[in-house]
């Protein structure tokens, strides 16, 4: 069989086809779109069966924890009568320590299900440890591929741990140099063993996550009597927000979701010299805003997870801000946990400021933290590195060649994402070459993934 | 010298750099792809070495011995002055003085 690259790419579409057991042709309209809510009710499971089967791998259920102490610091910063409540999802307590456990168990479940005798999956970060956490549970096996390391062989050292975690429950774990030709070493794996594509894009780890969602609106109506205002998510391939919007809207609740992620706004994600520059492997604007503007990038033909659907709003956060919120997290709260969880921490700090006080603000997640995995090794990785990292304005971070620690809460800043500007590349991704005249079912199409109404998606069309 | 069931870590090039992608920036063009697997050794060899292994998932992978018994290194850092202050910092804005 011919493994060059090119020969790999070319099998592409049989080898998703024989790895998902989705066809996924079946949804595609005619014209540019293709029919979403039928690929997400392709899963065939409702919520309800989605929670049972999270309960059989021990998923889900994790505390809601008022942030009271960030909260009190928080209205010091804010003028006075403004500090929402801010709340805190602790998805760390899930088996494998992060939300993706939600993701990956419906995964997981459907592979075993289907008489797959194992898993393949492509991730550098907190999925990988999910997923290897479910194949263990379910009796498969389990491969996890990484992009890990630079030229010179230097690692991330949060990625080195997640293949440590992957090692320890059991799994396979292929390290790559940087570059997103890691898609081919997937599929050649995923044609040599048979295993199931454990993507983290298709419809069953994102209504994994609609659990999340759902649950937020049901420990709030429980504890509190009420809704929350807004949710918070760190943003980045864009399932975390999508899923938990869509477990938000099941619940008929209204809370505006807001995406956060850390801005690495200039450093290239598949260059070699800059990825051991940054300090964030996930939760950013590498993959935040791309996936936004193309959900379609991924290892799917079809991507479950549409962030521009369900964004009310999308902002970025500086990386020194989220070292210093996950710091005082721990400081005032008790709570250590992984930094990249705590991008929307950051951002749900400065927004509840401009919020009542009888607010109510939730960041849906935490992830664990442990060696590599934690401001302190990353912080110095970053040091190492000649990253210039000192107290200050966060706005002078430079991503890539400075960390600026606030030199006070009050400092800390969101900037908002021009959404529009996103709706109108994205709308121009999807039309793309396309030639005929657009239809109707195009339009609402695009409407529907912008989030956005006629009159808009027709004025950007005509300005094409 | 590594003998056959010993846990080793191999090396490969899975693809030189004019095989690779265009879409890449330069600098990572200039480079191979390479890729890190590790497994029980299938005969005795020293670092270097073409050699097979059998993975945790029971594959059977080739490539260059490059480790022998590897393990984990990586910790929590070394000391961050600034992670103590900003710990003592809002600690004091919270619960610090009347203001
Ligand atoms: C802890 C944590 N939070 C948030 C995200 C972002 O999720 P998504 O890629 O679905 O946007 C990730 C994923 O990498 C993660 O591991």
């Amino acid at each position: 069989m011919d493994n060059s690259y090119a020969a790999i790419m070319a099998r592409k579409n049989e080898i998703i086809r024989a790895s998902v057991g989705m066809d996924y042709s079946s949804f595609e309209y005619d014209g540019i779109g293709f029919d979403y809510e039928a690929m997400m009710a392709a899963t065939g499971y409702t919520l309800p069966e989605l929670q049972r089967v999270q309960s059989l791998f021990s998923v889900g259920n994790t505390p809601l924890i008022e942030l009271k102490n960030l909260t009190t610091l928080a209205r010091k910063c804010a003028p006075k009568g403004k500090g929402a409540r801010i709340f805190i999802k602790d998805e760390a307590t899930n088996p494998s320590g992060s939300f993706k456990a939600r993701r990956s168990c419906t995964s997981v479940y459907q592979a075993k299900k289907l008489g797959y005798k194992g898993v393949v999956t492509a991730t550098s970060g907190n999925y990988g440890a999910a997923v290897a956490c479910h194949a263990a549970m379910a009796g498969l096996k389990c491969i996890v591929v990484q992009e890990c390391y630079d030229s010179r062989g230097i690692g991330q050292p949060e990625i080195i741990e997640k293949a440590r975690k992957c090692e320890a429950l059991g799994a396979e774990v292929v390290q790559l140099t940087v570059g997103p030709e890691l898609f081919s070493t997937v599929l050649r794996l995923l044609e040599e063993t048979g295993y199931f594509n454990a993507s983290l894009y298709t419809p069953f780890g994102i209504a994994g996550v609609e659990t999340l969602g759902y649950e937020i609106a049901q420990q709030f109506r429980t504890k509190y009597d009420r809704d929350p205002d807004v949710v918070v998510c760190t943003n980045a391939g864009g399932g975390n927000l999508t899923g938990t919007a869509r477990g938000l809207l099941k619940a008929d609740c209204r809370a505006k979701v807001i995406g956060a992620s850390v801005n690495l706004t200039g450093l290239h994600m598949a260059s070699d010299e800059q990825f051991n520059k940054k300090s964030f492997t996930t939760g950013h604007t590498g993959f935040g805003v791309p996936f936004c503007v193309n959900p379609d990038r991924s290892d799917v033909p079809r991507s479950a997870a549409r962030p521009l659907r369900y964004m009310d709003r999308y902002v970025t956060v500086t990386q020194g801000s989220v070292f210093f919120i996950t710091e005082a997290l721990a400081s005032l709260e008790g709570l250590e946990k992984g930094p990249a969880g705590n991008t929307a921490l950051a951002a749900a700090f400065r927004i509840a400021q401009d919020l009542d006080e009888d607010q109510c603000i939730v960041v849906q997640e935490t992830e664990y933290t442990g060696a590599g995995k934690h401001i302190n090794p990353q912080l110095s990785f970053a040091r190492q590195n000649g990253i210039d990292i000192h107290f200050g304005d966060p706005k002078d971070e430079i991503p890539g060649k400075s960390i600026i620690l606030p030199a006070h809460p009050s400092l800390i800043q969101v900037t908002d994402v021009d959404l529009d500007r996103v709706r109108r590349s994205n709308i121009k991704n999807a039309v793309g070459t396309h030639k005929n005249e657009l239809t109707d079912q195009d339009i609402q199409y695009l409407i529907d993934e912008t989030n956005s109404n006629e009159e808009f998606v027709r004025n950007v069309i005509a300005n094409l | 010298m590594a003998k056959k069931g010993d846990w080793v870590q191999i090396h490969n090039i899975v693809l030189k750099p004019e095989e690779r992608s265009d879409a890449l920036p330069e600098d990572t063009k200039k480079h191979p792809l390479e890729m890190w697997v590790k497994g029980y050794l299938q005969s005795d060899a020293e670092i270097g070495d073409e050699v097979e292994v059998i993975t945790r998932t029971g594959r059977c992978a080739s490539g260059k011995l490059v480790n022998e018994a590897p393990y984990f290194e990586h910790n929590f850092g070394f000391l961050i002055p600034e992670v103590l202050k900003i710990g003592d910092m809002v600690r004091e804005i919270t619960f610090g003085g009347d203001d």
